[in-house]
């Protein structure tokens, strides 16, 4: 092993010697090598260019350069941005209704009777309850409340991102992401969050400034992720939408969609310009934004792989770690500490914190329960609002809770277990502002490589979200 | 199509297999790099069967992916790099790519481009040529040029970069065929690269490069990118100072001299 140690010293000796050469030199050429040299690539790259690129001068009819005066207008812009994005959540709040409500009936109301029934034939009571009450109804519940709104938001999504409308969205917020002092590429990790923040997170590469892109990652997960994009349609649609006249109903629960993401990129906002105020003090960067060319996206293609590979992905995801979860909720639903089931001193523990911000202990406990997905909040809910209710017979004949109308069951549901438009309210707000799921976490702990700004980014979030629905239940307390 | 063009050399597209993910052992290492929103992914896709989604907007890939075909007899892996502007500042996606092309060592880097604009991609194109010297040119969006009115003349593009220029609409899947051709050209060395280099119009620069390069050969005197690394020194590049003392520099040398014996020549 020595044996080579002569010559390697030699040649560290070597090395350190041609690096001290380097730092001498360096005085000598000055301090605009970086300029020089991209000057030179620059004069180099036009030489060529003009050598070589015919333009046959004919002046074209040129509708990319008018659609964008349009769609990045400076009165056109946002607006135009409101109403594209308004129509797809109304697309998808009409759209997923009906497949919701079959799928609903097929799995939970047809399917989980038969399968409990003979599965009880040869399994023990603790087998069957597990899996079947636990591990499939969670995991149909995910898919009958997910899957209809993602096959229909995710292609609609898309289309619209490979016609080239996403850096669009960037050119329009840019300026408002500067006046928070955050990176203008900041608008396009906040929309991939739109999908994933675990990919937002990991988009936040193409910010150079690590300050800027610590405030990219932080703020992260004001945008909402595919895993809770469904909760908002759904409870939207049931509370919200049904406020209003029938045949307002699915516009007003995409407004109150819009606006919840409206909410989100509002605390993007705000939450950028504390941080580059106080922790993460510091000026914007400039940089420049190319706007792709309008490509007609090739629609059957888009709508495979958005279906294929989106659709069916997150879907997945949501499916297995719904299993688990669900066998978590129903052993604590079935585990009896003292004459209570570990559900229920959970959910008494966390009620009075539930009721002191306008939701429950059920949503706070499925919420924990949900940290590695998001996805399974809902069923979680109403897994976990069965179960405290004591409606142990549901679906199996004895007192048959769900009808065939998936929607009007859920709210039967809701209704039972108390909730009000206030709690739906604020489960809204609180699905937009609590701690990103665990994939994020750990995301955001692998492109920091900082325990700190994980933390940061964890809590920061909750606390908010908190302290938004505290004060939005205090005031309706007192308003209504 | 017309029928001659199957049994035509350039038809090459029957003698491709496309690997999926399968790369378990491969002959040769392809990189993909290129300005963002240039069609990488879309010929990363073409080529390996792969569906990796492909978005109209810069910044999309900022990993990695991989994925391999087969050509000929021999076997590809395929590494899609994320897209960037330049390689010259440090920011992560950029320096992903720069790391991946220096010290990863592809035996081929396909560089694509954007016919309708070509200038601002050559600024690429040429920083990457300083790197490495085996290349090929994919010049994309061909036909999106063509209804701007806008013409290439590949070969002498060819010609003034020194290395193979295939025009390309790879949404279409044309040009896939001769991409492949020259990809396996250049990868057996039946196809040697001349690379243009850029050359500093600064004295003082010049010949500080030219010192270090010096100093540089007698440590490595196979290694195939003296006069950047040399740059990147002067520039204080603390990723490639840190390469040169803890050995991955001198990894850089290792079979060089077998595939590149004219190597002293370049530097003369």
């Amino acid at each position: 092993m020595n044996k080579s140690s002569g010559p390697h010293e030699e040649n560290n000796r070597a090395i350190e010697e041609l690096l001290s050469n380097a730092r001498d030199l360096r005085w000598t050429v000055g301090d605009d090598i970086h300029d020089q040299l991209l000057k030179n690539i620059y004069e180099q790259a036009a030489d060529i260019s003009d050598k070589v690129v015919r333009h046959d001068g004919k002046k074209r009819y040129d509708w990319d350069q008018k659609l964008d005066r349009f769609l990045t207008g400076r009165w056109t812009g946002l607006p135009m941005m409101l109403i594209l994005l308004s129509l797809v959540f109304w697309i998808t709040i009409v759209g997923s209704n009906y497949p919701s409500a079959m799928l609903s009936g097929l799995l939970i109301d047809s399917l989980h009777p038969l399968l409990k029934n003979f599965f009880s034939g040869f399994l023990p009571a603790w087998m069957s309850g597990l899996l079947i009450d636990g591990m499939y109804l969670t995991s149909a519940w995910v898919v009958a409340v997910m899957l209809p709104p993602m096959a229909i938001f995710f292609p609609l999504f898309t289309l619209l991102e490979d016609f080239g409308y996403l850096p669009r969205i960037a050119f329009n917020l840019d300026g408002l992401f500067r006046k928070a002092g955050a990176h203008g590429k900041q608008a396009l990790t906040m929309t991939m969050g739109y999908g994933c923040n675990a990919a937002g997170v990991v988009a936040t590469r193409i910010i150079d400034s690590p300050r800027e892109r610590l405030i990219a990652i932080i703020t992260n997960n004001f945008s909402l992720c595919n895993g809770r994009w469904p909760t908002q349609i759904l409870i939207a649609s049931l509370f919200i939408g049904a406020v209003a006249p029938p045949a307002l109903s699915g516009i007003v629960a995409a407004g109150a969609v819009i606006a919840v993401a409206l909410l989100g990129i509002f605390f993007t906002f705000i939450t950028s310009w504390g941080l580059s105020k106080t922790i993460l003090r510091g000026e914007a960067s400039a940089f420049s934004l190319e706007l792709p060319p309008y490509r007609p996206p090739r629609f059957w293609q888009t709508l495979y792989t958005s279906l294929i590979d989106r659709t069916a992905i997150v879907l997945w995801r949501a499916v297995i770690f719904a299993m688990p979860a669900g066998a978590v909720i129903w052993l604590i639903s079935n585990i009896t500490v003292g004459d209570l089931s570990l559900a229920e001193w959970f959910i008494r523990a966390l009620d009075p914190l539930g009721g002191l911000v306008g939701l429950n202990g059920v949503i706070l406990l499925a919420f924990i329960v949900a940290i590695p997905a998001n996805e399974i909040v809902i069923p979680s809910i109403l897994m976990l609002t069965v179960l405290s209710l004591n409606l142990h017979g549901m679906g199996t004949g004895a007192g048959v809770l769900f009808e065939p109308d998936s929607l009007n069951s859920y709210m039967q549901l809701f209704h039972q277990a108390n909730w009000t438009l206030l709690t739906a309210v604020n489960l809204m707000l609180f699905s937009l502002l609590h701690n990103p799921c665990s994939t994020t976490i750990y995301t955001i702990y692998k492109e920091t490589g900082s325990w700190k700004w994980t933390m940061v980014s964890t809590f920061l979030p909750l606390a908010l979200g908190f302290i938004v629905i505290f004060f939005v239940t205090q005031w309706a307390r007192i308003a209504f | 199509m017309n029928p001659n063009c199957e049994s035509c050399a350039v038809h090459n597209s029957n003698h491709l297999r496309r690997l999926g993910l399968d790369m378990g052992s491969f002959d040769y290492m392809v990189a993909l790099a290129g300005n963002p929103n240039t069609g990488k992914s879309t010929v990363f896709n073409a080529l390996t069967g792969l569906k990796q989604h492909t978005g109209n907007w810069p910044g999309k890939t900022v990993t990695r992916a991989e994925g391999g075909f087969a050509y000929g007899d021999k076997r590809f892996k395929l590494v899609d790099l994320p897209g960037t502007y330049s390689l010259l500042s440090t920011s992560v996606d950029e320096e992903v790519a720069r790391d991946f092309i220096l010290f990863g060592r592809p035996d081929v880097t396909v560089i694509v481009a954007d016919a309708t604009r070509l200038e601002r991609n050559l600024n690429l194109t040429l920083q990457i040529l300083k790197i490495t010297r085996r290349a090929v040119l994919a010049l994309n969006l061909i036909d999106e040029a063509r209804r701007h009115g806008v013409s290439i003349d590949d070969r002498a593009l060819s010609r003034e970069l020194g290395i193979p220029v295939v025009p390309m609409a790879a949404r279409q899947g044309d040009g896939v065929d001769a991409l492949l051709k020259m990809i396996h050209e250049v990868a057996t060395g039946s196809y040697v690269c001349r690379p243009r280099q850029v050359k500093n119009k600064n004295r003082k620069l010049e010949r500080a490069v030219q010192k270090l390069v010096e100093q540089i050969h007698a440590l490595y005197p196979v290694l195939p990118n003296a006069d950047w690394l040399a740059l990147r020194l002067l520039e204080g590049d603390e990723r490639i100072i840190g390469a040169f003392r803890n050995g991955t520099i001198s990894e850089l040398t290792r079979g060089e001299a077998l595939q590149t014996p004219a190597v002293e020549k370049v530097y003369e």
